[in-house]
């Protein structure tokens, strides 16, 4: 099964180099699970100032500045994972560093079909 | 990887059953029947164990057991009883659940690939073997205990299916509605389905985080019936005897310290149910309580049980609790209670689970050693932290030691505080008795 595994944590609780210490783990992992084929995508996102909202409202376009909920947690990046219940899921969450900060969640993905095969899409932007 | 008890007496017990069935011609139909029925009673909740393993679905599996049994009032009585009552239950009822699948699959197509894929993965006979079985009840528990889930549905869950309650009977319980009761029931499946909670006991490194999961279900469902958190009664017996029955299932399944030790302390606490509340439904405190009305049975089962987890090499918080109850039951009456120890064993529970409810009782066990000037000093010192100052505890043991120091208007004030947090009728009642003895 697919999971997502998705990282809220107060962003200001990290100095610059708990941060970089963070991502350093954080790819060690995704290393370690990727040996395992167990790797989907990971990615830490921009700070939460950064976030824009867009909502569209009879066929109006609503942007505006800020996250969808403010929160005192906020979301901060993610791993896409394929374990094999949620036993392994929450396992590999435990060892997401944010997972000492604030919270991980997990949640199972709906795997729709139909959806273009992320392997093709990255060889067609390599080649 | 867990350690499991060589001897179930009670397999043997109906193998030897089942034998002088099979062999007697002359049984007649009606015991056969009511064979069928004492199978139903002391093994439905095994065969389905199993049959969630084989098919992979909760739901399935109890709509097999019951296809299971209705199969085997049928046979039985012509055929006689099989030689191993419960693997022909398992395997009627995959066979059922698999046929019942494959006459479904002309309306929904998946239905047909799914039954062809339980069939490849499991034989007929897989319910047979011993150890697997025994691991399909401790499957099912953890399961339902699975942390995942909310604390009312682990409850909700476990109730239901390792117990076989009602959905009525656990509802009327938990004073909420059939209905409420059954929503938890089937949310809780769902995300066991959706979520991919595994059917399986837990490795080695995560069994003591997921074993403390299940004793606090355990616990929350002995307490619910020994001190019911609301309502008119001050116990609900049938839950707590539940919740022991549930501990016995746990220890013969998992005899860990723990374990072990929450057993203990559910039978400690149960032995003095008959001389809590008084003839008319009114509380009596342990200090007060008749103690010829303790049950001795399973004061020295508690006991014994306190001895042999305390040999193990950690000791946990159940076995700590349960090892002071036990030190209340050994002495003969209140003041003759070894406080001391009830301290020292205080002590040692505050470093293992510290909490402020811990250390209310120990400021209590405090003031029965040092007198009431010592605990009142401990309890103040927590509230004055602003912990358990919603607690009508907190606030009754205070009023208690103002009462004794002759402080009848602090313990008035506190009698008021503890009674404005009170919810359960009994105590409300007990405590609008002393504060009407103050006045």
């Amino acid at each position: 099964m697919k999971y997502m595994l998705l990282i809220y944590a107060d962003e200001n609780s990290y100095n610059d180099g708990e941060r970089e210490e963070c991502f350093v783990e954080s790819i060690e992992l995704t290393h370690d699970l990727s040996a395992r084929g167990q790797y989907l995508a990971a990615n830490p996102l921009q700070s939460v100032t950064t976030a824009t909202s867009v909502r569209v409202q009879n066929g109006k376009r609503l942007v505006t500045d800020g996250p969808f909920a403010e929160t005192r947690e906020q979301l901060g990046g993610y791993f896409l994972v394929d374990a094999t219940d949620l036993n392994d899921a929450i396992s590999i969450a435990a060892r997401i560093p944010g997972a000492r900060k604030g919270t991980v969640e997990v949640r199972p993905v709906v795997e729709l079909t139909g959806l273009p095969k992320t392997g093709e899409l990255v060889g067609a932007v390599a080649k | 990887m867990v350690n499991r008890p060589g001897h179930r007496p009670q397999l043997q017990f109906l193998s030897r059953l089942a034998k002088r069935w099979t062999m007697s011609t002359s049984a007649s139909a009606i015991d056969v029947r009511s064979a069928v029925g004492e199978f139903y009673r002391t093994e439905s909740r095994r065969v389905f164990a199993t049959l969630v393993r084989l098919l992979g679905d909760f739901d399935l599996a109890e709509e097999a057991v019951h296809d299971a049994f209705a199969a085997a009032l049928k046979q039985w009585p012509t055929e006689g009883v099989p030689e191993n009552p419960r693997a022909w239950l398992v395997s009627a009822g995959r066979f059922k659940a698999i046929d019942g699948m494959r006459r479904r699959a002309r309306f929904d197509a998946s239905l047909g690939e799914l039954a062809e894929r339980i069939e490849a993965r499991t034989s007929a006979s897989g319910g047979a073997d011993l150890d697997l079985v025994e691991d399909d009840r401790l499957r099912l528990i953890f399961t339902c205990c699975h942390p995942a889930l909310a604390p009312e549905h682990q409850v909700a869950l476990t109730l239901r299916e390792v117990c076989g309650l009602t959905t009525e009977a656990i509802a009327s319980a938990f004073l909420v509605t059939p209905a409420t009761l059954a929503q938890r029931i089937v949310r809780a499946k769902a995300k066991i389905r959706d979520a991919g909670i595994p059917y399986q006991v837990p490795s080695r490194e995560e069994l003591p985080d997921r074993i403390e999961t299940v004793l606090q279900v355990v616990y929350l469902v002995f307490n619910e019936g020994y001190s019911a958190s609301s309502g008119d009664a001050l116990t609900r017996p049938d839950l707590s005897r539940e919740a022991i029955r549930l501990g016995r299932l746990l220890l013969e399944l998992l005899p860990e310290s723990e374990v072990i030790g929450l057993l203990a302390l559910m039978l400690l606490h149960e032995s003095r149910r008959a001389a809590r509340t008084s003839a008319t439904g009114e509380i009596v405190l342990l200090d007060d309580q008749d103690r010829s009305l303790w049950n001795r049975e399973q004061i020295a089962e508690g006991e014994s049980l306190v001895e042999r987890a305390m040999a193990s090499a950690d000791v946990g918080p159940y076995v700590i609790q349960a090892a002071i109850a036990a030190v209340h039951a050994s002495a003969e009456n209140a003041k003759a209670t070894d406080w001391a120890q009830i301290v020292s064993l205080y002590d040692l529970l505050t470093r293992v689970v510290p909490s402020p409810v811990v250390e209310l009782n120990r400021a209590v066990a405090v003031a029965m050693r040092d007198g009431p000037t010592a605990g009142l000093s401990a309890i103040d010192a927590i509230l004055d932290r602003g912990e358990l100052v919603d607690y009508h505890l907190a606030h009754a043991a205070r009023a208690d030691l103002c009462r004794r120091l002759g402080r009848t208007a602090d313990a008035r004030n506190a009698y008021k505080q503890a009674l404005s947090l009170a919810r359960q009728e009994p105590e409300r009642r007990f405590l609008e008795g002393r504060l009407a003895e103050l006045a």
